[in-house]
């Protein structure tokens, strides 16, 4: 116990005697945490739209109208010349263009049957097929107000209809930053804990303060155990930094209780710190275990369901997701801070967690040589 | 007992033998060189010694412990200084006392006193809340060994100790190294400066991985018919394969 | 010096490694595990009223791809529990006396009930629900032809499939392309300046530049290389065409890595440490590429300061490009004014790191 408190003692000293390394701890949360959540709105909203009327008739004028108060549209100019909108959507000047074709109105009146045609640049897929789903809605409107209009119909149901009502619980404005901070939270905690711990340990063996230890009759879980205490110790406060960060710029007040947050992240940081020194077992000086963090890194952010649903991901993939700790971390972040749930709705995510502290860690110490073979 | 008993000690990296069948013991007290040009094995015999890499073949004895099984009761027992500077430079000298002293179960109390005490033999009382960082390279490495022995091992071992350090230094240095072998304390030091073989009882040294030779200072100058070591060192490695920085040479 | 650069970089298989493997699996990823779709979405039917209506509208969720009817109940005081466990991502309420009411008083209401905790699948998993629902309401109706009706002609350009590869294969080059030549390159000097061993180059005859560009080409070979596996996957794996031509592509990519190589030697003259140059590439450059590149997030969606900053960021122009030539065919009569502005930022970095450079050596 003595051994292990000398470590943690040594190691408290040597972070806060490196003042970049103490700035960096703090600078990095502060600003992954202020402008991710600013970034990561998915919402689509703010496309760009051309209308290439053709027709020049007050119908045409009317749906243009109609478009361009709608939130999702920013009307483009295009001058009605169909070469410099094809221009304006091949440099993202425009996301969408509109063309009404000349006889749009008469037919409509005449024929009872008119077209419109809708081209979307889909590179980006998700925004081309949700911009012009949004456009045929509001074109749909206003079909439907065309021929209320039309028909002079009596305003009365003689058909049935069903009403849909929806109502989105904990976040009822859509806010993405609610749903972001907690997230990039988990993110941070594994960042801070596994990556510095590792980092820490590689130092050692670059310096080879290390070599000093291994001949000393220092246990091989005393070292780690005298390594992950002041990391964890520092992965704590970097919950409350970011909690506090989450308060201030986004008005975010946990749902669930404080406590239970800290319980998870303290379960959740020796899972993490395992990661870390585990992976500094494996690597020889900083750079690799630069780049090898950065891979497994990666790996944790995009299969943890930070950006895209996990249920998304075909099974094969959701698999995966399940052999990475972060994801637990995240879903639990969320699910306290959002929609306050208790440690009874989370034992599936506990256990896991408890499982890859316990896993990771035994790995790291059996890992860990004094002596090469 | 003697301090170190050596026997066909082998080590090898893939094909590559770094030390090939060596045997030697190392009587208590004796200040021991072991010398040899760069790639010659010595670090790799000596981190063999002190439980820090596993052998491929061969027996030993350090402390009179065995070096294939009993590798932790040996560190109980040793000091230990590398070439590479060991102590942490952003502590104070204070601190660095007090942290190794503390890995080596010197309860704390009498930590405390001993650490006050060194402090003010080598002369760096006023300095001690400085941190290392700042102190010259000299005053460092007289700290480590201080710092390597002051567990009271039975035996020190040292890497190329004085390593860059100003010749008036390393005078002070190999001082006290004598002081500490009168108390009794075995010495196994490894260097490429042959005016410090002259130091040592006795010394070995290593040519491509085997011992060209070993005796006193004394009878291997006569037996070579040389004026220093330096002349011994230089007849005897004549025959060396290997080139200073063989690939695989400990550096794990 | 190159070549011992290169020794260094080749001896190290376990770099090489994620050097190479990090877009493999970056690529693998994106192309098959990653999707923003939201399908079988798990929702909790609350069922009041058990009459034959619901149970068709069940049946048509379940038949969905969209979603997975988790279970059946018949109180709505379930739904907070259900949420709070994750079990559920969406709840619906059938009324009491629900076919009645649809029958004879013309108007059925239900509830769609979300968990917005993630609101983007909310508010998607909602919109099909409704529409799922909308269809079975104009079944109802009967098929009858409306009259006045504006028939709407959709075409995708460029990506009528709407694959999504095609906007992130440009976005993990420009990633692996900062990691590799910024982090990497700073790191590798530092290193060497942490070691000692820079003062010992520096102090041989060579001249402070030649030791800085023999530093760096390794990692433009390593860089040309990973280009080319990325563009490989990309084309024969995921399919993701290259409509331009492919020699201006290689020439905006050797434009774009000189940019990342000159900001790694910027980052490599301001700090003294590894993990500080790590940092500074991950924190400084990195996070802003992936952020300002409009290849994860959205830009048009920042507030503005950010929308402004992203001016600035040499990736926003680059994945513009490379967006332009592979997937638009465009050439580069279309691009110019990015090229150019992408030149002079990796002219402006270039004369402002060996500026500096020469300033803290000499």
């Amino acid at each position: 116990m003595i051994k292990m408190w000398l470590i943690v003692r040594k190691e408290l000293a040597l972070v806060f005697r490196q003042p970049a390394i103490l700035r960096m701890m703090i600078l990095m949360p502060l600003m992954q945490l202020i402008l991710l959540p600013l970034a990561a709105d998915y919402e689509v909203k703010n496309i760009n739209l051309q209308v290439i009327d053709q027709d020049h008739s007050s119908y045409s004028r009317s749906l243009t109208q109609k478009l361009g108060a709608s939130p999702y549209f920013k009307l483009v100019e295009a001058n009605g010349d169909p070469a410099m909108a094809r221009r304006n959507l091949e440099q993202n000047k425009a996301d969408l263009t509109l063309n009404i074709p000349a006889g749009f109105e008469k037919d409509l009146i005449r024929e009872s049957e008119t077209a419109l045609s809708i081209e979307a640049d889909a590179v980006n897929g998700n925004k081309a097929s949700l911009g012009c789903a949004y456009a045929s809605q509001i074109i749909g409107d206003f079909n439907r107000e065309v021929r209320e209009k039309l028909m002079q119909l009596p305003r009365f149901n003689d058909f049935p209809v069903i009403e849909v009502r929806s109502s989105f619980w904990y976040n009822p404005f859509i806010k993405y930053p609610l749903f972001m901070v907690p997230g990039i939270l988990a993110l941070l905690v594994t960042m801070v804990g596994g990556l510095m711990a590792a980092l820490n340990i590689v130092q050692e063996k670059e310096i080879g303060t290390i070599e000093q230890l291994n001949v000393s009759p220092l246990r091989r879980y005393q070292f780690l155990m005298g390594k992950l205490i002041p990391f964890w110790f520092l992965g704590m406060v970097s919950v409350t930094l970011g909690l506090i960060v989450g308060y201030l710029v986004y008005g975010i007040v946990p749902r669930g209780s404080l406590l239970t947050i800290y319980f998870f992240s303290a379960v959740y940081l020796i899972g993490a710190l395992g990661v870390g020194l585990l992976l500094s077992t494996l690597v020889d000086n900083q750079m690799q275990a630069t780049l090898f963090a950065f891979f497994i890194i990666m790996f944790f952010v995009l299969m943890g369901g930070l950006y895209t649903p996990i249920d998304s991901m075909p099974r094969w993939a959701q698999i995966l997701s399940s052999f990475n700790p972060v994801t637990y971390f995240i879903r639990v972040l969320r699910f306290i801070v959002i929609k306050g749930s208790g440690i009874s709705d989370l034992l599936v995510e506990l256990r896991s967690m408890l499982l890859f502290g316990i896993v990771l860690n035994v790995l790291a110490v059996m890992n860990y040589r004094k002596r090469s073979a | 007992m003697k301090a170190i008993e050596v026997k066909d000690l082998t080590r090898k990296f893939g094909d590559f033998t770094a030390v090939d069948h060596i045997s030697f013991d190392v009587s208590k007290g004796e200040i021991f060189g072991f010398l040899g040009a760069n790639g010659a094995g010595k670090t790799t015999a000596m981190r063999m010694l002190c439980g820090l890499l596993k052998p491929s073949s061969g027996e030993g004895r350090v402390a009179g412990f065995d070096i294939n099984l009993q590798s932790e009761e040996i560190k109980k027992n040793i000091g230990y200084m590398s070439q590479k500077f060991s102590l942490y430079n952003d502590l104070t000298a204070r601190e660095n006392i007090l942290f190794y002293g503390g890995l080596y179960d010197i309860p704390y109390k009498e930590l405390k006193i001993k650490s006050e005490r060194l402090l003010d033999r080598l002369g760096l009382g006023p300095y001690a809340n400085k941190l290392l960082r700042d102190y010259p390279l000299g005053w460092k490495q007289k700290l480590a060994f201080s710092v390597a022995i002051q567990h009271q091992p039975m035996i020190v071992f040292l890497d190329e100790p004085t390593g860059g350090v100003d010749p008036i230094t390393r005078r002070q240095f190999w001082d006290m190294i004598y002081e500490s072998a009168e108390g009794g304390l075995t010495v196994f030091v490894t260097t490429h400066y042959m005016d410090e073989a002259e130091y040592c009882h006795r010394v070995c040294i290593m040519v491509d991985g085997r011992i060209a030779a070993m005796d006193t200072p004394q009878s291997l100058k006569k037996k070579y018919e040389s004026q220093n070591m330096d002349e011994v060192f230089r007849k005897l490695a004549r025959g060396a394969v290997r080139s200073p920085d063989v690939p695989g040479r400990g550096k794990r | 010096m190159t070549i011992k650069e290169f020794k260094h970089v080749l001896r190290d298989p376990r770099s090489l490694f994620f050097l190479l493997a990090q877009p493999v699996m970056l690529m693998l990823l994106f192309g098959f595990a990653l999707s923003n779709e939201v399908k079988e979405s798990r929702v909790a039917i609350i069922d009041q009223a058990r009459d034959e209506e619901t149970k068709k509208l069940t049946d048509r969720l379940d038949q969905s791809e969209y979603f997975d009817v988790m279970g059946h109940y018949a109180d709505p005081s379930v739904v907070p529990a259900l949420f709070e466990k994750g079990a559920a991502r969406l709840a619906i309420v059938f009324p009491p006396h629900f076919a009645n009411d649809l029958e004879h008083l013309n108007a059925g209401q239900i509830q769609v009930l979300a968990d917005a905790s993630d609101p983007n699948t909310a508010a998607i998993a909602t919109s099909y629900a409704s529409a799922i629902f909308g269809a079975y309401q104009d079944e109802l109706l009967g098929l009858m032809k409306l009259p006045y009706k504006i028939n709407i002609e959709t075409r995708m350009l460029y990506n009528p499939q709407l694959v999504s590869a095609f906007s992130f294969v440009p976005g993990v080059m420009t990633l692996i392309l900062t990691i590799l030549c910024t982090m990497m390159t700073s790191v590798a000097i530092v290193r060497e300046k942490e070691l000692g061993t820079l003062e010992v180059l520096l102090a041989s005859p060579m001249h402070p530049m030649q030791i800085v560009v023999s530093k760096a080409v390794p990692y433009l070979v390593l860089a040309m290389i990973d280009v080319a596996v990325i563009l490989l996957l990309a084309v024969y794996v995921l399919g993701v065409p290259i409509r331009g031509s492919l020699f201006l592509l290689m020439a905006e990519n050797t434009l774009y890595i000189s940019n990342t190589l000159a900001l790694g030697l910027l980052v490599s003259t301001i700090t003294e440490k590894q993990q500080v140059a790590m940092f500074v590439s991950l924190v400084g450059f990195m996070l802003p590429a992936l952020l300002f590149s409009g290849f994860m997030f959205p830009i048009e969606n920042m507030p503005w300061p950010l929308q402004w900053i992203s001016h600035a960021v040499p990736t926003r122009w680059y994945y513009r490009i490379v967006n332009a030539i592979m997937i638009k065919g465009l050439g580069l009569a279309s691009i110019w004014k990015e090229t150019l502005i992408l030149a002079v930022m990796t002219l402006g970095l270039l004369v402002l790191a060996v500026k500096k450079f020469k300033v803290r050596l000499l």
